[in-house]
């Protein structure tokens, strides 16, 4: 979306970057890597030096590589149903040694490219060119790509030494999200959904791997008792002696210390710039922010993810003096997306907003992994306040919150089927939202992954109706005012 | 009374169970709804109320509960809902809403929500690291918790001694109902499989000590039975729920006996007693604890394929030549324990079908063929 790229989002880009080449060299030289669940705990396997990958992530970044359809299928042909997560499905695609594969021609060694993929070829004056031929536009050779194809990391192991086995190798596609290592152990933390456990059980059993886990029960008060937290302070010692057996090593206290140190850090610092929001116009859009989740469920404990992340913020303090926006048109209305975004269709959640100047200036994502505390018994508190395990009272105090800060016209809800904890209770949040904050709220279908649950036609619509809807808000205050 | 007699009163409560709390209350006694899973009645027995068990309808179409819920979501949750909202249950004085997976959660804050100044909705998370000290101790907490607000609505105090009373009362229903498991699959020619759900369904909506009385008479007479010389198929059903009459129908239309089942709503639901000696509240957390083989619920030895050889080996020991899966729409821990589960019936040469099923189907054409196809190759 934005043309220049400031320095804090290139440090983000890479750190994220170093996380995972860290994770295959890890790999490459024997060590143990591990996949996690996004709001696991990370300063404890920060404490064991342990290499950690995310599979929430990397879904995401599958499907936002638009492979989340293939991945699914795949999961679904090992007879995952297709209602499960879409994360789920990809991830254990993944797990099963599934691939998206770039079609390679064995005999010639070439990539076959799809006739159909591509943009248009432009002239220098940026006029399409027609290919005389055939009277529809050329294809610039440049963007074409090959055929994507399902592979099979441990059908292609199986396979003799020798040209077939290395060209399937190396057609594997090259995105970081695709070239993951396999995982020694799992690391689960079920504050964000109860599928997480049954996730994290079939990877452990087609691994044959340990499985650490970390169960947050569901919470009905705002407060987290004194009894829940003993309940998970007692498993992170658990985890310590499994993490300890695991590694061969001691748990490491400093190390521990300073991984928590950094994970506050990078949390304030986080929150910080999700806080620029608040300006008017926004100095960035919350689409934006969605790009930097990378690093705050990668890097939450690493030093350098602070520091990028207050290099932003820097970067955002400059912008806000300047007034400048990566926002790509002028900001007309101001909006809080509800929901984890639809990653395989982020030009087309975009197209319809940027076209009534509609900025995403409140995401739940900030609060959300805003994990700051002071000791052990904090850290358990934090941990149990995931966006899907706290009580309704305050899922809806966090995003009145961030509305009413951020100064939000109108809630653009997205109703994903790939997650019910979320999508819940979301209908009476709707009534909550409109009657605490005279907003509108409009509701759209879609999926995190899977392109396939979501409808263009309807989203656009119910977009057009949010924005009439705060039109006629707008004009009804300024009557008012006059 | 003879075995007739006994199924037919059985199946009237498992057709109306309206009726049955109606007539609690007439008897001055306050009733207490119980939602999906391992919620500890015997709190509630002790507390000298009745449970009554909500999983959903097979009459009810969703409507109201549509002003909470999206589409996505598992039925059974949708109609308890429904059947809050439409007055169904105006009669009863709490409820206890247990969240132990991913639709619950949410859907626990939905009727708070609803149920405002209307029912008392009582709260209860149940921890996956159950095992440890600290899962079981957790447990106590929460049934601590459970116990106080119940207190609040019967007005009495629970006592140790009162809580193992009702826990030797519900280890009584539940034996007898694992014995008539096991009798049912031995005599299906004289407990259809539309009545043995009926008589499984009515233990949620009974008084457990007048429910377990009933069911060891029955279970007297299904013993004094001559052997059964069934020509027909048996199989071992498996899933959340499967207490359509008109569904079971064509297991009875077919032949098909049900010999064993592996049903959330029947033999989960009763396969683990609790201590009747010791600290009566420990002894609830520690039957939690050892729920086992359980799609809902977390498994430390999970690298191994201990649930899916379990189902496996329960088609085997009794005697069923197949598994009928009936898959709840909409339910995730069933539909990511299914590839394993699969597995492992296929490594054990047991033959299987799995038929998507919800609450408000109402045309079993097409699950009649494939229980039909089903039974001809078994």
């Amino acid at each position: 979306m934005a043309k220049t790229v400031s320095p804090g989002v290139l440090a983000l880009r890479k750190v994220v970057d170093d996380v995972h080449a860290d994770a295959r060299k890890a790999h490459a030289e024997g060590r143990l890597v591990g996949w996690s669940s996004s709001k696991f705990p990370c300063e404890l396997a920060a404490a064991f030096d342990l290499d950690v990958m995310y599979p929430e992530n990397q879904a995401a970044g599958i499907a936002a590589n638009r492979d989340g359809e293939l991945m699914c299928k795949a999961a679904e042909d090992l007879g995952f149903d297709n209602d499960i997560c879409g994360y789920a499905r990809i991830s254990l695609a993944y797990a099963a040694g599934k691939r998206a594969s770039r079609k390679v021609n064995l005999e010639t060694g070439e990539y076959v490219i799809n006739p159909n993929s591509g943009k248009p070829l432009k002239d220098e004056n940026g006029n399409v060119v027609i290919d005389p031929e055939t009277g529809k536009p050329k294809k610039d050779p440049k963007t074409m790509v090959p055929y994507t194809v399902l592979d099979d990391i441990y059908e292609i192991e199986a396979l003799p030494e020798g040209r077939e086995k290395e060209l399937r190798k190396a057609a594997i596609k090259p995105y970081r999200q695709m070239q993951i290592p396999q995982p020694d152990f799992v690391l689960c933390c079920n504050n964000i959904c109860n599928c997480m456990t049954k996730w994290y059980e079939n990877i452990a059993r087609m691994r044959n791997i340990p499985l650490i886990m970390i169960d947050i029960p569901y919470n009905n008060t705002v407060e987290v008792a004194d009894t829940n937290v003993a309940y998970v302070r007692a498993q992170f010692d658990a985890a310590i002696k499994q993490l300890e057996e695991l590694t061969g090593k001691k748990f490491n206290e400093k190390k521990f210390e300073q991984a928590c140190a950094n994970a506050n850090r990078t949390a304030s610092a986080w929150l910080r710039v999700c806080d620029y929001l608040q300006y008017k116009p926004a100095p960035y859009s919350g689409f934006d922010l969605f790009n930097h989740m990378a690093d705050i469920v990668t890097a939450r404990a690493k030093v350098e993810a602070a520091e990028a992340f207050e290099l932003l913020e820097k970067d955002l303090a400059e912008a806000v003096k300047t007034g400048a926006t990566t926002t790509p048109f002028p900001e007309q209305y101001r909006v809080m997306f509800e929901g984890i975004p639809c990653w395989p269709k982020l030009p087309n959640l975009f197209k319809p907003l940027k076209a009534n100047g509609v900025n995403v200036t409140a995401v739940v994502y900030a609060p959300a992994f805003g994990f700051v505390y002071d000791d052990l018994d904090g850290m358990a508190r934090a941990y149990y306040k995931a966006p899907n395990s706290v009580c309704i009272e305050q899922g809806v105090d966090w995003r009145e919150g961030i509305c009413r800060d951020n100064k939000v016209d109108g809630v653009l809800v997205h109703y994903n089927r790939s997650c019910k904890p979320w999508s819940g209770y979301m209908a009476e949040m709707q009534r909550r939202f409109t009657d605490d904050l005279g907003v509108p709220c409009a509701g759209f279908d879609g999926d995190q992954a899977d392109p396939r649950n979501f409808n263009e036609a309807q989203y656009e619509t119910r977009v057009q109706g949010l924005v009439e809807a705060m039109e006629a808000n707008k004009a009804k205050k300024e009557a008012e005012a006059k | 009374m003879s075995t007739e007699v006994l199924l037919k009163e059985f199946k009237e409560v498992s057709e109306h169970p309206h009726i049955v709390l109606s007539e609690y209350k007439k008897q001055g006694k306050k009733v207490i709804g119980v939602l999906p899973y391992y919620a500890p009645v015997e709190l509630v027995v002790a507390a000298g109320m009745v449970p009554m068990g909500i999983w959903g309808s097979n009459n009810k179409t969703i409507s109201m509960a549509k002003e909470y819920c999206a589409t996505f979501y598992c039925t059974i949750a949708q109609l308890a809902l429904e059947m809050l909202l439409d007055g169904t249950m105006d009669q009863l004085d709490g409820l206890i809403t247990p969240t132990i997976c991913d639709t619950l959660r949410p859907m626990s804050q939905n009727f708070r929500v609803a149920m405002k100044d209307k029912l008392p909705c009582i709260f209860l998370a149940h921890p996956q690291n159950r095992k440890p000290s600290f899962g079981l101790q957790f447990t106590v907490d929460q049934y601590m918790h459970v116990k106080k607000e119940l207190e609040k609505i019967s007005g009495t105090t629970v006592t140790d001694e009162a809580l193992r009373e009702a826990i030797k009362v519900m280890n009584k229903s539940r034996a007898a109902r694992r014995e008539f498991v096991k009798l049912a699959g031995q005599h299906p020619d004289a407990v259809s499989a539309v009545n043995r759900s009926a008589v499984l369904r009515s233990a949620w909506f009974m008084e457990p000590a007048v429910f377990a009385e009933k069911l060891e008479a029955l279970n007297a007479e299904l013993k004094a039975l001559p052997e059964c010389k069934w020509t027909g198929k048996k199989v071992v059903t498996s899933g959340i729920i499967c207490d359509n009459p008109k569904l079971l129908q064509i297991f009875d239309d077919n032949k098909i006996a049900i010999a064993a089942d592996d049903v959330a709503q029947e033999s989960r639901s009763f396969r683990t007693d609790a201590a009747e000696t010791g600290d009566p509240m420990m002894a609830l957390a520690q039957q939690f604890a050892d729920q086992d083989y359980e799609v809902l619920l977390y498994d430390e030895k999970s690298n191994q394929n201990r649930r899916g050889e379990y189902v496996a080996n329960l088609v085997k020991n009794s005697g069923a030549q197949g598994l009928v899966l009936f898959m709840q729409q909409f339910c995730d821990p069933e539909e990511m324990e299914y590839p394993y589960l699969k597995k492992a019936l296929d490594a054990a040469g047991v033959p299987h079908i799995k038929l998507g099923v919800d609450q408000q189907m109402r045309d079993f054409g097409q699950a009649s063929t494939a229980i039909q196809a089903f039974a001809d190759v078994l």
